[in-house]
């Protein structure tokens, strides 16, 4: 698809905070790559999400920010089907005038949509080359299958090429070129977060789900890390960010949503969430946080002078 | 002969091996609660435990030149029940030293623990054909098998009572000591979260010691039941195994209480279905059930719930 | 035996002194003796004795049933456990000292090891002993007698073949199967029905010919596979393992019950395997060697394809979803799916050499026990999930030593051994003789803490509420 909107244009769309939000029924004409309405989600007595709606416009940077326990891998994990919420719906949009639901779908088939995720915790396949993890995104379209393999049909050999390019390709991108038959176990922290990314984008997504891509990374790796996102948004892959460093969510992310005790308070421009008084109570906190070391930094880095880049996990 | 005539002695009969499902299911659901792993070599406990006690019994008995009567026989059966608890227990603590502890230690991948079991089960399996033959061995009941009264036209005869009555009161003692002691908190402590209990001052390796050496005792009582009513064989274990392992996941696994009601459930479901099908095609009920709940519900008639006694 | 696998070294262990300098053979002495005495040092003296009495135990006559103790007595309260307790001195003694052996043995292995690994780097080296192993395997039989050839089909060829299909399961997929023997059944009967209107009650219409029937019996294998595997697979995988025990016991219950499979008396007269074709005939009959060779040829067709699957994105899809099922789930890895692929696969070929079994030799249901199955699981750890050649190499050597020791060891004990083969196995090298080299990257990264090393599905956690 062409780049219709990169990171940059606001087109905030203010949803009131305040239990469930009503439902934006505004700006119907708007192309959402993701419309995800009254989501809840328990385990038990506990309530995770709690009616969350999350508009996210194609091609845009959209970041999911909020205090630890806000809901924001819950919200990931209802978006790439690994829980299933309670309540609401979610309908994801790989081009314009396409839109699946995706509640009640199994991962992998979310991901054969087009929803490719990262993981707050790096989950890579440890024993498993660079490439070779890569490759396990990559070929996921591929379609020959074990009597092909087994044949070794030229389909196979030929699939299995270019599978082999574009995994490098991609290591290319994320700047693993020379790490290519590593261990993926072996690399450094800040390596594996964007073979992670890597393999992600293996799978041709429309959309990434980028799971706190800059905790454990270092300051240079962050600016490396904003500019891949760029990059990444500008090839017309819609990016969901959730992240706790406000200097790299306020210099890529077009729009911010954000959440509080499965809810969302505030959703606008960067600039514009800055200032809600409900963000900077939620963050600042008269609730005893239970978020750890939340309370000190991103109050500092929200109004953007902090950005430390000391990350708390 | 209906199916309507026969419902009561197939109730009772059902009920009579389904006490003795519960009573192995719960070795099972106990280690399910606290290592998340099914015990592979839990049917081999119960066959030494039936071993154990079905050999000592048989000496008292053998002392007897006719049957022995009153307070007699509750003694043989108690020493029987003790003996056969024991060996199960001694049977469980090797077990899990030798084949669980190593493994742990290690912080190995599950499927190298059901490995293990496996091996395990074969040496005990093998071994107790090698150390007392491969075959069927029997014991004279201490005492006379006769019919106690009636449930509406059903015969409830000594054996039966004397089974349920034993597996009842074990289950309670069993429920009594998970839900109210001190140890069975700490075994709910370390089936809910294992590493939150260790910081909580659970020895978390005491506790998995002592849920397998409890689902032992309870295993090797039961199995001294089974030898007692049928025979003990170096195989014997299996089939009851596969069948409590069945009544644990139909009850809910790691669920104390479901592990009693999937076995007296199962018990009576298979007892109706030997009815209808042919009885050479029972054991395959007890198959199928597990299919069944697999598919329909894997969670349980009551729920898993590690960790809560009910 | 736990206490051999902790650290066994004991804290006052000065650093072993060079044996060179003077004093240094009285340090070393003084040093082993603290190693021996100490309070762990004498644990593992316990540790060791026992394995010892279990040895002496396990070696000694049988027992019976009206003596309980007869054969314990025989067995240990005996002169012959002079013996055992010597073993058992010797491996204590092995063990107590290790640690200070240890400096020297891992400079030794330093130096062995880095032309070794060197060796590995270049491509050719398997190859060339794969050929090497191969011209072995062919000019073999040439040397035995009719009796060891027989075995090397039933005992050996057949048991590698059917760990190869079980290495898909095991090794590749991660997942355990305990009935894996049923397919083998399926497939026997399934020849038995449709080439001959004698060998069993139920029969086809028309007697093929067996080579006719391997395609039928690998598909039937494979659907039974799925019919089983779908509904359990969907949950936590060691409910597999329990599920395919108890379908190996069915299989087994029915093939002795049912009149079609006439009962335990088992099928007699399937026709040996025969070739019609452009004018060639031929006819595999009594001699063991055709078979043989047959079977050769199969396993080494069987070795190469599932070679290539394991290095197809297939494999590598296996070794995403052993490594880490939630993110293969999450870039696109139909698990499910692909867990029952291996699951079919590794029943097709228990089904297939069913095929080549039944058409050589009379069967009944005693045949498929659940020993059976195990056995296979035990070739498969003892010669190294994961690696083609080790499971081949694992019969070989359990299933050799089990001939080589027919007269030594009676038939119906040698299940101890490989019960305690899999045991000692998991303990001190999971990943068998020969390992396959990413499973035992992953054996050990898992026992790190990074990734995992099975497909047996995390335990119900805070997830299941909401799935």
């Amino acid at each position: 698809m062409s780049k219709h909107r990169a990171a940059g244009p606001g087109r905030a769309v203010l949803v009131p905070g305040g239990p469930g939000g009503e439902s934006p029924a505004g700006d119907p004409g708007a192309d959402l790559v993701v419309d995800a309405r009254d989501l809840t989600l328990r385990f038990g007595g506990v309530t995770s999400l709690d009616g969350v709606t999350l508009r996210h416009h194609r091609g845009e940077i959209l970041a999911v920010i909020g205090p630890n326990g806000a809901g924001k891998t819950s919200l990931f994990n209802c978006l790439t089907g690994a829980y299933k919420p309670q309540q609401g719906s979610v309908a994801f949009s790989p081009e314009p005038g396409r839109s699946h639901s995706i509640v009640g779908k199994t991962p992998h088939s979310i991901t054969k949509l087009g929803v490719a995720r990262t993981f707050q915790n790096i989950r890579l396949f440890p024993a498993l080359s660079a490439l070779e993890n890569v490759q396990i995104g990559v070929e996921m379209r591929q379609r020959y299958g074990s009597i092909g393999a087994i044949l070794g049909t030229p389909r196979m050999r030929r699939e299995e090429r270019s599978g082999v390019e574009k995994s490098i390709e991609l290591l290319e991108l994320v700047g693993l070129r020379h790490r290519v038959h590593e261990l993926s176990a072996s690399l450094p922290y800040g390596e594996q977060r964007r073979l992670e990314i890597a393999r992600a984008l293996g799978t041709g997504p429309k959309l990434l789900l980028l799971d706190e891509p800059a905790a454990g990374t270092n300051p240079s790796e962050k600016l490396e890390l904003a500019e891949l996102i760029r990059t990444i948004a500008g090839t017309g892959v819609s990016v969901l960010l959730i992240e706790h460093d406000m200097r790299l969510v306020m210099s890529v992310a077009a729009n911010v949503t954000v959440l509080n005790f499965g809810r969302v308070i505030a959703h606008g421009t960067p600039a514009e969430v800055q200032r809600d008084p409900a963000v900077v109570e939620a963050y600042l906190g008269t609730q005893d946080d239970d978020s750890v070391g939340e309370s000190d930094a991103p109050a500092g880095d929200l109004v953007g002078n902090g950005g430390t880049g000391r990350d708390q996990h | 002969m209906g199916f309507v005539h026969q419902f009561w002695q197939l109730t009772i009969d059902g009920l009579m091996s389904g006490s003795l499902y519960a009573v192995i299911a719960l070795g099972y659901t106990l280690v399910y609660g606290v290592l998340q792993l099914i015990n592979f070599a839990h049917s081999e406990v119960f066959m030494l435990g039936a071993f154990g006690g079905l050999f000592a019994a048989r000496e008292l008995v053998n002392n007897f030149s006719d049957t022995p009567s009153g307070m007699a026989s509750v003694g043989i059966v108690l020493v029987g029940l003790a003996v056969g608890a024991l060996c199960g227990a001694a049977a469980a603590f090797t077990l899990e030293r030798v084949a669980y502890r190593p493994l742990r230690k290690r912080n190995a991948p599950r499927l190298a623990y059901l490995i293990s079991a496996i091996g395990a089960s074969l040496f005990a399996v093998n071994m107790a054909g090698k150390l007392w033959e491969r075959q069927n061995v029997t014991m004279e009941l201490p005492f006379t098998n006769g019919t106690v009264f009636h449930v509406f036209s059903a015969e409830v005869n000594t054996k039966t009572l004397v089974i349920i009555l034993v597996a009842a009161v074990m289950l309670v003692l069993l429920d009594t000591l998970v839900a109210r002691t001190r140890l069975g908190q700490s075994i709910r402590a370390v089936a809910q979260d294992a590493d939150t209990a260790t910081l909580m001052g659970v020895n978390v390796e005491r506790v998995i010691l002592l849920t397998f050496i409890i689902g032992g005792l309870l295993a090797g009582a039961g199995g001294f039941l089974y030898a007692m009513t049928f025979s003990a064989s170096n195989n014997m274990g299996f089939i009851p195994g596969v069948k409590a392992f069945t009544a644990a996941v139909l009850g809910g696994i790691g669920n104390v209480r479901g592990a009693m009601l999937g076995g007296i459930v199962l018990g009576l479901v298979e007892s109706y279905g030997g009815y209808v099908f042919q009885a050479s095609y029972k054991d395959v009920i007890a198959f199928l059930v597990l299919v069944l709940i697999l598919m329909v519900r894997p969670t349980g008639l009551l729920g898993e719930r590690l960790g809560r006694a009910a | 035996m736990s206490t051999t696998s902790a650290t066994p070294a004991t804290p006052s262990v000065a650093p072993t002194p060079p044996p060179s300098q003077p004093g240094g053979a009285a340090a070393l002495g003084r040093a082993a003796a603290a190693a021996l005495f100490s309070l762990a040092g004498l644990r593992q003296l316990g540790v060791c004795v026992l394995i010892g009495l279990t040895l002496a135990l396990m070696t000694g006559p049988n027992g019976k049933a009206a003596e309980p103790l007869g054969a314990v007595r025989h067995a240990i309260l005996a002169p012959r456990i002079v013996t055992y307790l010597i073993i058992a001195a010797v491996l204590w003694l092995l063990i107590a000292l290790w640690p200070l052996a240890r400096p020297l043995w891992s400079m030794g292995q330093a130096a062995a090891r880095g032309p070794v690994t060197a060796v590995a780097q270049q491509r050719f080296a398997p190859l060339g002993l794969n050929l090497a192993l191969l011209i072995v395997a062919i000019i073999m039989p040439m040397f035995f007698s009719n009796a060891a050839v027989t075995w090397m089909v039933d005992g050996v060829g057949i048991y590698a073949l059917l760990a190869l299909g079980l290495n898909v399961v095991i090794g590749y997929a991660g997942m355990l199967d305990l009935g894996y023997i049923a397919f083998f059944a399926i497939g026997a009967y399934t020849t038995a029905y449709f080439t001959s209107k004698t060998a069993i009650s139920a029969h086809f219409p028309v007697s093929l010919n067996p080579f006719f029937v391997f395609p039928i019996a690998f598909v039937l294998a494979a659907v039974a596979g799925v019919l089983l595997g779908a509904p359990t697979l969907r949950l936590r995988g060691d409910y597999l393992a329990i599920v395919t025990l108890g379908f190996g016991e069915i299989i087994q219950l029915i093939a002795n019950n049912s009149h079609w499979t006439n009962g335990p008396r088992g099928a007699f007269g399937v026709p040996h395997l025969s070739i019609h074709l452009l004018g060639i005939n031929y006819s595999w009959k009594l001699d063991p060697k055709p078979y043989y060779y047959l079977l050769l040829a199969i396993i080494v067709l069987v070795m190469i394809a599932f070679g290539r699957l394991e290095r197809s994105r297939i494999g590598r899809a296996w070794a995403a979803i052993r490594e880490d099922e939630i993110a293969a789930e999450a870039t696109g890895v139909p698990t499910l799916r692909l867990k029952l692929l291996a699951f079919a696969i590794g029943a097709s070929v228990s089904g297939f050499a069913g095929v080549l079994f039944a058409s050589k030799q009379f069967f009944n249901p005693q045949i498929f026990s659940l020993q059976a199955s195990f056995l296979v699981v035990t070739i498969v750890i003892f010669g190294g999930m994961g690696n083609r050649l080790g499971v081949v190499v694992g019969s070989v050597v359990l299933q050799g030593l089990a001939f080589y020791l027919r007269d030594k060891v009676p038939a119906t004990d040698r299940f101890i051994y490989f019960g305690a083969v899999v045991i000692v196995m998991m303990i001190f090298r999971p990943q068998g003789i020969v390992p396959s080299r990413r499973r035992k990257r992953e054996i050990s990264l898992a026992e790190h803490g990074v990734g995992h090393a099975d497909s047996l599905g995390s335990a119900p956690t805070s997830e299941s509420g909401a799935r």
